[in-house]
């Protein structure tokens, strides 16, 4: 097995298992979050393995800073609201 | 129960049809027509070494400016929803009480908000030679806004220098299809200036400059959702 495959297959399994924790996560919402970011982190690695660089740093710099971000954002917004 | 049965079989319908596709896919072992006329054609053509960024920015200049008029549409919207409650904000904003950030991140920002200013220009600027161009530069630029934000976030942005940055970008970008229009080919036409040395930064005629200016205009967008965003915060 050629060493870009055995990587794309270790990043694929990766993201399947960071996918489920951050939809059927039980713990907290910010792990949830951190995972889904995780998972774009990863689809970016995923992205220049493919040879498709350009579409990399959109998803690192789209999917998974400025998404976790505004996720982040509202949530800290909703529990304020809660506290009130 | 039957809920759940019809849910896992139309799961499997669906693993079943795209391992089907997975299987089937023979790779291509020569490019079709099209992509050959494109990796043919471009380099002689257009003078760009990037050929995805040319067939982005010339070919199918049109689709970029709808996607450009897309983003500025929801930066818009964003900042008309959100600018009801900035009158309350100027009032609670006169007593801060953040916690402040910490030593890391603060001097974190110190040092990476320059250079990630400055990777976000080269990405633009560099986008008919090197992967990436005005959207993947203006995403950086925004992300280096967004660090700014997260060190500080009582810092002020000025709203009317994001919005001036962001519409004499768009009439640029515009202009300069049109002059593609009555000067070459068509519109965004990049050969209205000389196409130059293939490799040179200062080469493939109108490329680098359209896609200076529309890195401008999404990292301008970018910028001011993020920052209408945090301005919101105590609504």
């Amino acid at each position: 097995m050629t060493l870009p495959l055995a990587m794309s297959l270790l990043l694929a399994v990766a993201m399947v298992v960071l996918a489920i924790m951050a939809t059927r996560g039980r713990r907290s919402l910010g792990i949830s979050i951190l995972s889904a970011g995780l998972v774009s982190l990863l689809a970016s690695v995923m992205f220049l393995l493919l040879a498709a660089p350009d579409v990399a740093m959109t998803e690192a710099a789209i999917g998974s800073g400025l998404t976790t971000f505004l996720f982040f954002f509202v949530l800290g917004r909703v529990r304020r609201g809660e506290h009130d | 129960m039957i809920k759940r049965l019809a849910l896992i079989l139309l799961l499997a319908g669906i693993g079943a049809i795209f391992a089907g596709l997975m299987l089937a896919h023979v790779p291509d072992g020569e490019l079709n027509r099209t992509a050959l006329y494109y990796a043919e054609h471009t380099a002689q053509d257009l003078g760009a070494a990037n050929i995805v960024t040319a067939i982005i920015v010339t070919f199918r200049g049109l689709d970029t400016l709808g996607e450009v008029t897309v983003l500025f549409l929801t930066a818009a919207i964003v900042g008309l929803v959100l600018a009801k409650g900035k009158r309350k904000k100027r009032e609670a904003r006169r007593q801060p009480h953040l916690p402040p950030s910490g030593e890391l991140l603060g001097t974190g920002t110190r040092l990476l908000l320059p250079l990630i200013l400055l990777f976000g220009a080269y990405v633009f600027t560099h986008g008919h030679l090197t992967p990436g161009g005005g959207f993947q530069g203006g995403a950086i630029i925004a992300s280096a806004i967004l660090m700014a934000l997260l060190s500080n976030p009582l810092q002020k942005f000025s709203h009317r220098l994001i919005s001036l940055i962001e519409s004499t970008s768009g009439i640029a970008f515009v202009t300069i299809g049109i002059l593609g229009v009555l000067l070459a080919g068509g519109f965004l036409d990049n050969r209205i200036l000389p196409l130059g040395t293939f490799g040179d930064l200062f080469s493939a005629g109108a490329i680098p400059v359209i896609y200076t200016f529309v890195g401008l205009k999404v990292g301008a967008e970018f910028s001011s959702m993020l920052v209408s965003l945090s301005e919101t915060e105590e609504l």
